[in-house]
């Protein structure tokens, strides 16, 4: 049956729920209006709401001061790299704890997430010593191997979840009709798999994107990625501010579009599978 | 039935992630012990020596912990006092029929994906610099005194910042759960006469309890460590107004290069972070079984 509300309530509804939207993502519309200002105007009061002179100046000043690119794709090597490899690492295991699992999984599944609470200034003191002296300060390999160990449990977490739910019938039923264990991986299960692995590979990569107690501490500026480098902009010289927008609206738009296709992901991803 | 030959293979997949997080947890936090009970500074190079528990009682009655101890205790009870009012109301909000729910979700959710070194620096130039910030021109078109944020309310001003980025978290959660509330209940308790706030106190209320504490446990493993946004903005000041414990322990570490102290912090924050996360770990451990 379903439910008769009154067109008033809907009304009171929508404009409260558009009101509180509006309100909760004013300020990054108002840095990405920001970023097209000229720096006078983005530090004029008063402020203008949408009639302003529109540039596109500062997205390329900042590219030109600072290489943009640069810092971008330390960005993608650094997140994408520690994903990829916490993967590798992650699906096996998670498979292994899904499919046989044996009477300590529990233990190790919860020891796992035990260790995600480390705190990391716990440990910033002898991770920044064994970096100085193994030269690993200010490298991509460095900060792309902590963010894979610091990431992993979730993946593995988020993994298991998935693959809990794939049917173990299925399994047998292929073993039955005479599959071996590599076929039954490539033709059963892989299939069954993907979209749970997509989902992980998605939020991993939204979290080590934005990580900013490791890649703030680690790095300086040769394998700085856009967290690091959009902090550099805390201590500025003269206007800066639409210069900041330009820069930070770059920094934040491939992940906003990414993230927003990966919400219902992100409950389950970070609430360890209790809240789905 | 697992086979002896799915077992072996088992624990071969199983081998590498094991391995390595026991490295990773391990080998720091033995180091961080043995730093924590030497005299070690990084400028003084060669003149470690063995000093007990002296750096545990340095840090412990130095003025700077209890201060910090106490901002980290703010900033935290006062961000998850923020996310779960405002969550749960925005919850609620969404959770009603409305036109173009999905793109409220997405406004909502937006602040979440946004690096914590963006949200700081805009928060605190865009819109709360004391001359030209959007606050101050609201608050003198009204005819009130701009106010100078950072300088008059400098750990109030992180704790919005911080509130802002985790409130589409509280929030999403805690609609997902209401999601998933049986409507024929409330359509039941409804029928029977039950008013609109007695609804929502004695049914949807006790349903969103788990997520609640979901949240509350989440939040705070991840509140306790806030760095990025003190970094950028404030560097822990004025004086120590806004050094939460994280931030004491970088700074004894890479700014002052105390190695030993900065240790023995961090054992401290391990050790108050693990009391937090014995009860995380139970109340996940228990939905396992399910």
């Amino acid at each position: 049956m379903a439910r008769r509300t009154s067109t008033t309530r809907t009304l009171v509804t929508t404009l409260a729920a558009w009101l509180v939207g509006f309100v909760i993502f004013f300020p990054i519309l108002w840095m990405i209006l920001a970023s097209f200002k000229t720096e006078l105007e983005a530090f004029s009061t008063p402020p203008s709401f949408l009639f302003f002179h529109w540039t596109l100046e500062n997205y390329a000043t900042v590219q030109e001061r600072s290489d943009y690119l640069h810092h971008a794709m330390n960005s993608l090597l650094i997140a994408g790299g520690s994903t990829l490899i916490a993967l590798l690492i992650a699906v096996p295991a998670a498979w292994s704890m899904a499919f046989a699992p044996t009477r300590r999984t529990k233990d190790l599944l919860l020891w796992m997430l035990s260790t995600k609470m480390l705190p990391p200034v716990g440990v910033l003191v002898p991770i920044y010593l064994i970096f100085r002296d193994f030269g690993l300060l200010d490298s991509r390999f460095g900060l792309i191997a902590v963010l894979c160990l610091g990431n992993l449990p979730i993946v593995v977490w988020m993994l298991f979840t998935y693959f809990k739910e794939i049917p173990k019938d299925i399994l047998e039923a292929a073993r039955m009709d005479g599959a071996t264990i590599g076929k039954e991986l490539i033709h059963v299960l892989t299939p069954m798999a993907v979209p749970g692995i997509a989902s992980t590979l998605l939020l991993n990569f939204i979290l080590a994107w934005n990580e900013a107690f490791w890649t703030l501490n680690l790095s300086t500026s040769e394998a700085a990625p856009l967290t690091v480098f959009i902090a550099s902009y805390s201590s500025p010289e003269g206007l800066f501010w639409a210069k900041l927008s330009a820069a930070s609206t770059l920094a934040i738009a491939p992940i906003l579009i990414l993230g927003w296709f990966s919400q219902r992901q992100l409950v389950r991803g970070l609430t360890f599978g209790a809240v789905k | 039935m697992a086979t002896q030959q799915t077992q072996t293979l088992g624990r071969m997949l199983l081998a590498p992630a094991v391995v390595l997080l026991l490295i990773w947890m391990i080998v720091p936090l033995a180091m961080t012990i043995y730093f924590s009970l030497l005299s070690y500074n990084l400028l003084n190079p060669g003149m470690e020596r063995f000093v007990g528990l002296e750096n545990f009682e340095y840090f412990l009655t130095d003025p700077a912990f209890l201060a910090s101890l106490r901002n980290t205790l703010v900033l935290v009870g006062s961000v998850l006092v923020i996310t779960i009012v405002l969550g749960v109301l925005v919850a609620l909000l969404l959770d009603q029929a409305i036109v173009g729910r999905s793109i409220v979700r997405l406004m909502v959710i937006a602040p979440f994906f946004v690096m914590p070194t963006v949200s700081a620096l805009v928060w605190k130039n865009l819109l709360m610099h004391p001359v030209s910030g959007l606050f101050a021109w609201i608050m003198s078109s009204l005819g009130m005194q701009p106010i100078d944020w950072f300088a008059e309310y400098p750990l109030f001003s992180i704790i919005l910042i911080v509130a802002w980025q985790w409130l589409p978290f509280a929030a999403l959660i805690l609609l997902t759960a209401l999601q998933s509330l049986d409507e024929e209940q409330k359509e039941a308790a409804l029928m029977d006469g039950a008013g609109a706030f007695s609804t929502f106190f004695y049914i949807t209320l006790p349903h969103l309890a788990r997520p609640i504490t979901v949240v509350i446990l989440i939040e705070t493993i991840f509140l306790l460590t806030v760095f990025a946004e003190i970094f950028v903005t404030t560097g822990g000041g004025p004086g120590l107004q806004t050094t939460n414990i994280a931030f004491l322990i970088y700074s004894q570490a890479l700014i002052q290069y105390d190695v030993g102290s900065a240790s023995a912090g961090g054992l401290v924050a391990v050790v108050i972070a693990n009391i937090l996360a014995f009860f995380l770990v139970r109340i996940v451990g228990r939905n396992l079984e399910a």
